[in-house]
């Protein structure tokens, strides 16, 4: 549907904002360097202050960077003004201008743009049935759900068909459950439309399930680009692997190296595992341990001691003690398990070609 | 770090909008040429005179007994004002906020002591004022039988300042009050602190930077007051008083130009203090919503000394505007009280037609101009970021501080002669045009004001948004601002017309033969004694505010935006 679909390419981009407070510079953003290839699903995702909304911003032209260009569709766009920008965005807050109706809020930009009338109608009318809110048209904005609210926003910037669309956050004002649906949906219409995205969340399900790839920023920087599989599996830092996901991480040392593999050393304990970060012989690392991908049991890699087992419906949680580290453990489907109570020794088990070293 | 690519960037970008910058423009010209620029010959006259700078203007003017005298009665005048009329609208506003009020007519006392002010000319009070407690007052000869009752001087002003201006303490106090948490008080209340500890450790602590806020706005009111010192002065003249009899009297302009440097500078330091340090005191001390509803007092023995307190105040307020009308109606006031219509007569068939004509036409082309131009700037301070923001929030805002009689010896010294003397723009003096833009001026604040605290409530990402999707400034303000602030832009629109056919202290310097206004008409037969025929027309004045402003909240109710969209 997307007349055609752009790439965004953000070349060393900076941005510098001053502390109103103590009137210090500091960087929002930070020689930031991204290439998001055209049709893709692709999500920002960080904690909040990370610089994620800035870039997001920098693109759709209501900020200006301090260094660097960004190109849509290979074109230079830093001059022009977000209104003559070939990008369409869905704010947090929906930003549906409430004196319109429905039909009227998803006409608006096509009217700007001199569209005839039934060309306007028949696109809102198309747009409209996409999203699902048919016979809303003539509803004021203040009449709708909040899910409601957030498909009129879709639709009003499908309807332009962008080069690029760009969501802020879009789905932080909607309850947990409507949260996953609104999702789902809009991943299906991107894919459906089969325009670029950018996507801006700080819940990292949500990222994880909607995106083709995840940029992950901290501190104005990107941590890391990757597809959800490959920031989970294989983050390259301890700051990814804490925020995606849960972790528990162990202080290692790496003893020798074979290969793909290593030697490490972890609480006074020997064992072998998978070596993708290629860490040397010799060097401290940190071995990273997903809570469901652990187990416990009497055979397994580390002595460990329990000191917490909780019944979670699920799963059962537990608190085990290596060395003098807490480990968290999620274990899945307990039912006819063995359930451990605190104060057992036992062993912890986990894949070693599974779990990685930083 | 260097911001210069994201600064050249925004310019680039600011400049791909000629609307917006054509407008931005065009108001600075406004600005400078019509509130700066009349200030600056103020300046000029009173500094430089024969090509040389010199304080020769000052010394004259300070020599003059006259002068020194005015400038203490000022300040005296503004201290009791202010101070009384703090104390009254607190009084009110606490009354309204923390006292249960058992009756509907005390509610609508209020409503209307709160109202009155707004719509009626700033003077009205002094006619009454005279008429009840005059040397043959209503009151003081016919009920109490004092034949030498003199209500002039200090002690009329100040009674007839303090009842102005006291409902507008009133209305800021009660949005101050009904910002404090009552959990605040409820919390101290159950430590075991009486009713009276609350107030002086909790509420008054909270308050008093308000009260000042209030206190400093009253004062600067009283002293810019031209109007009533005039009426009821007698003769205790203040600066705006001695401003003007310099001018009109003297023929001295130049004299007049540096008592109103004088006169500035009081108003202009008072302004800056309330705007820059007691706003943003009270801003931060009484941040967020109040929680939930306050439980109301409803121990007798505060209720009703305190009720019955407001209601006497009240009734007060509204005997005296009451009089007006009668003071029209009855044949000769202090001798025959029969009813008779011979004012209203005598009035149209003099130059009562006339005076409505020019004033209601004057400020029905001011007001539109006036709304508009507010919420223009507004949309700029709140919405827009580009160089001369500062400058031209300041400078709107200024214009509050300017005392209208002020103004009106700028206007003459700068554009008497044209614009600075050169006569370039003479053609403007003596005209319609220019009292139009007096009015303009003269009500930008109020509207710029509002229009600001209206467009701060907008969520900045729907103007956003209609950016985004491709609408350009001026498209963004006519299609999502404008629609979205109706409300503000049409009671700016009311406002501006009641305040600039209200409005006497800068025209009545400007004015010229050619046109009659309904104020100065009404000053010019006070003095000469006529009070029937002032009031007369007093009578018809507050009829026209009146309807407007019923009328404006009728189309309001009707056709405004807000409720439809901000009702969740």
């Amino acid at each position: 549907m997307a007349k055609e679909k752009k790439g965004v390419r953000l070349e060393h981009i900076s941005k510098i904002y001053q502390d109103p407070k103590t009137k210090k510079e500091f960087y929002a953003v930070q020689d930031t360097t991204l290439d998001i290839e055209p049709g893709t699903f692709v999500t920002l995702l960080g904690p909040s202050g990370c610089g994620k909304t800035t870039t997001l911003r920098m693109i759709a032209g209501f900020e200006s960077p301090d260094e660097g260009e960004i190109y849509l569709g290979g074109e230079p766009i830093n001059a022009l003004t977000p209104n003559k920008r070939d990008t369409a965005m869905v704010f947090q807050s929906y930003a549906l201008l409430p004196h319109y109706n429905v039909f009227d809020n998803v006409a608006y930009g096509l009217k700007l743009r001199k569209v005839p009338k039934e060309t306007i109608k028949e696109k809102v009318t198309a747009i409209l049935k996409l999203v699902e809110l048919e016979g809303m048209e003539s509803r004021m904005t203040n009449q709708l759900s909040g899910g409601q609210q957030q498909r009129v926003a879709l639709a009003r910037a499908l309807v332009l068909e962008p080069g690029v669309l760009l969501f802020d956050e879009p789905l932080s004002n909607l309850d947990a459950k409507l949260r996953v649906t609104m999702r789902t949906e809009i991943r299906k219409i991107q894919q459906a439309v089969g325009i670029t995205a950018v996507y801006v969340t700080h819940d990292q399900s949500e990222a994880m399930s909607i995106s083709d790839k995840i940029i992950i920023m901290s501190k104005g920087k990107v941590e890391q680009i990757g597809s959800p599989q490959e920031v989970y599996y294989h983050p390259n830092s301890r700051f990814v692997a804490d925020f995606i996901g849960e972790a528990n991480f162990l202080d290692a040392k790496v003893e020798s190296v074979s290969g793909e593999n290593a030697d490490i050393v972890v609480a006074g304990q020997r064992l072998t595992v998978r070596n993708h970060t290629h860490i040397p012989a010799g060097k401290e690392a940190v071995l990273v341990l997903r809570p469901e991908a652990c187990g416990l049991g009497k055979e397994g890699l580390l002595d460990c001691e329990v000191t917490l087992s909780t019944f979670m419906g699920s799963y059962q949680y537990y608190h085990a003690l290596v060395g003098n580290k807490t480990v968290q453990i999620t274990d899945y489907n307990p039912v006819n398990k063995t359930i451990y109570k605190a104060g057992d020794k036992v062993k912890l088990n986990f894949d070693p070609n599974g779990v990685y070293i930083l | 770090m260097a911001k210069s690519q994201s600064a050249s960037l925004e310019r680039k970008k600011f400049f791909a909008d000629p609307i917006l910058v054509s407008m931005i423009v065009v108001l600075v010209v406004f600005l400078l040429l019509f509130i700066l620029y009349p200030l600056l010959m103020l300046l000029i006259d009173s500094f430089y005179t024969e090509g040389k700078v010199t304080l020769d203007v000052f010394k004259r003017v300070l020599s003059m007994k006259r002068f020194r005298t005015a400038f203490g009665n000022t300040v005296v005048l503004g201290l009791i004002t202010g101070i009384c009329s703090t104390l009254i609208g607190l009084l009110f506003a606490y009354v309204e906020e923390y006292v249960k009020v058992r009756t509907k007519f005390l509610e609508k006392l209020f409503g209307v002591v709160s109202m009155l002010p707004v719509v009626s000319p700033p003077f009205v009070l002094s006619l009454s004022m005279i008429m009840l407690f005059g040397r043959s007052g209503l009151i003081t000869r016919k009920i109490l039988g004092i034949y030498d009752s003199n209500v002039y001087g200090l002690k009329g002003i100040a009674i007839v300042q303090i009842m102005t201006f006291f409902p507008v303490c009133y209305m800021m106090l009660k949005g101050l009050l009904k910002n404090i948490d009552p959990s605040l008080e409820e919390a101290t209340r159950d430590m075991g602190a009486s009713r009276w500890k609350v107030f002086t450790s909790v509420t008054l602590p909270l308050l008093l930077p308000g009260l000042g806020n209030a206190f400093l706005v009253t004062f600067i009111e009283s002293v810019a007051d031209f109007a009533n010192p005039m009426l009821i002065g007698g003769d205790y003249d203040t600066l705006a008083t001695t401003i003007y009899l310099q001018v009109t009297g003297a023929y001295d302009s130049t004299g007049a130009a540096a008592m109103s440097v004088v006169l500035l500078s009081l108003t202009l330091i008072l302004f800056l203090i309330q705007k820059y340090y007691l706003e943003k005191k009270t801003a931060t001390t009484l941040t967020g919503k109040a929680s939930r509803a306050r439980m109301p007092i409803e121990d007798r023995s505060v209720t009703v000394p305190l009720t019955v307190l407001c209601s006497l105040a009240a009734l007060f307020v509204v005997i005296m505007y009451i009089m007006v009308p009668f003071g029209a109606l009855f044949k000769l006031w202090g001798r025959d009280y029969s009813l008779s219509l011979k004012w209203f007569q005598y009035m149209f068939k003099t130059s009562g037609l006339k005076a409505f004509r020019d004033s209601i036409v004057l400020s029905l082309i001011a007001a539109p101009l006036t709304a508009l131009l507010s919420m223009i700037i507004s949309y700029l301070v709140v919405k827009r970021k580009f160089r001369l923001k500062a400058f031209i929030e300041f400078v709107s805002m200024l214009a509050m501080a300017v005392p209208g009689t002020v103004l009106g010896i700028g206007y003459i010294r700068g554009y008497a002669n044209g614009v600075f003397r050169t006569g370039f723009m003479q053609g403007l003096y003596g005209t319609g045009l220019i009292l139009i833009l007096v009015f303009i001026v003269r009500s930008l604040p109020t509207g710029t004001r509002s229009g600001i605290s209206a467009l701060r409530q907008i969520d900045p990402s729907i103007e956003e948004s209609a950016y985004d999707m491709g609408a350009n400034s001026a498209r963004v303000f006519l299609t999502v601002t404008l629609p979205l602030i109706k409300d503000s832009f049409l009671s700016g629109l009311v406002t501006a017309f009641v305040r600039s056919i209200t409005a006497i202290s800068a025209v009545i310097l400007l004015v010229t033969p050619q046109y009659l206004l309904i104020t100065c008409q009404i000053n010019e037969q006070a003095e000469k004694g006529n009070y029937g025929v002032a009031c007369a027309y007093a009578t018809v004045l507050i009829l026209i505010t009146y309807s407007m402003v019923m009328i404006m909240n009728a189309i309001i109710r009707v056709f405004g935006t807000s409720r439809t969209i901000r009702e969740d």
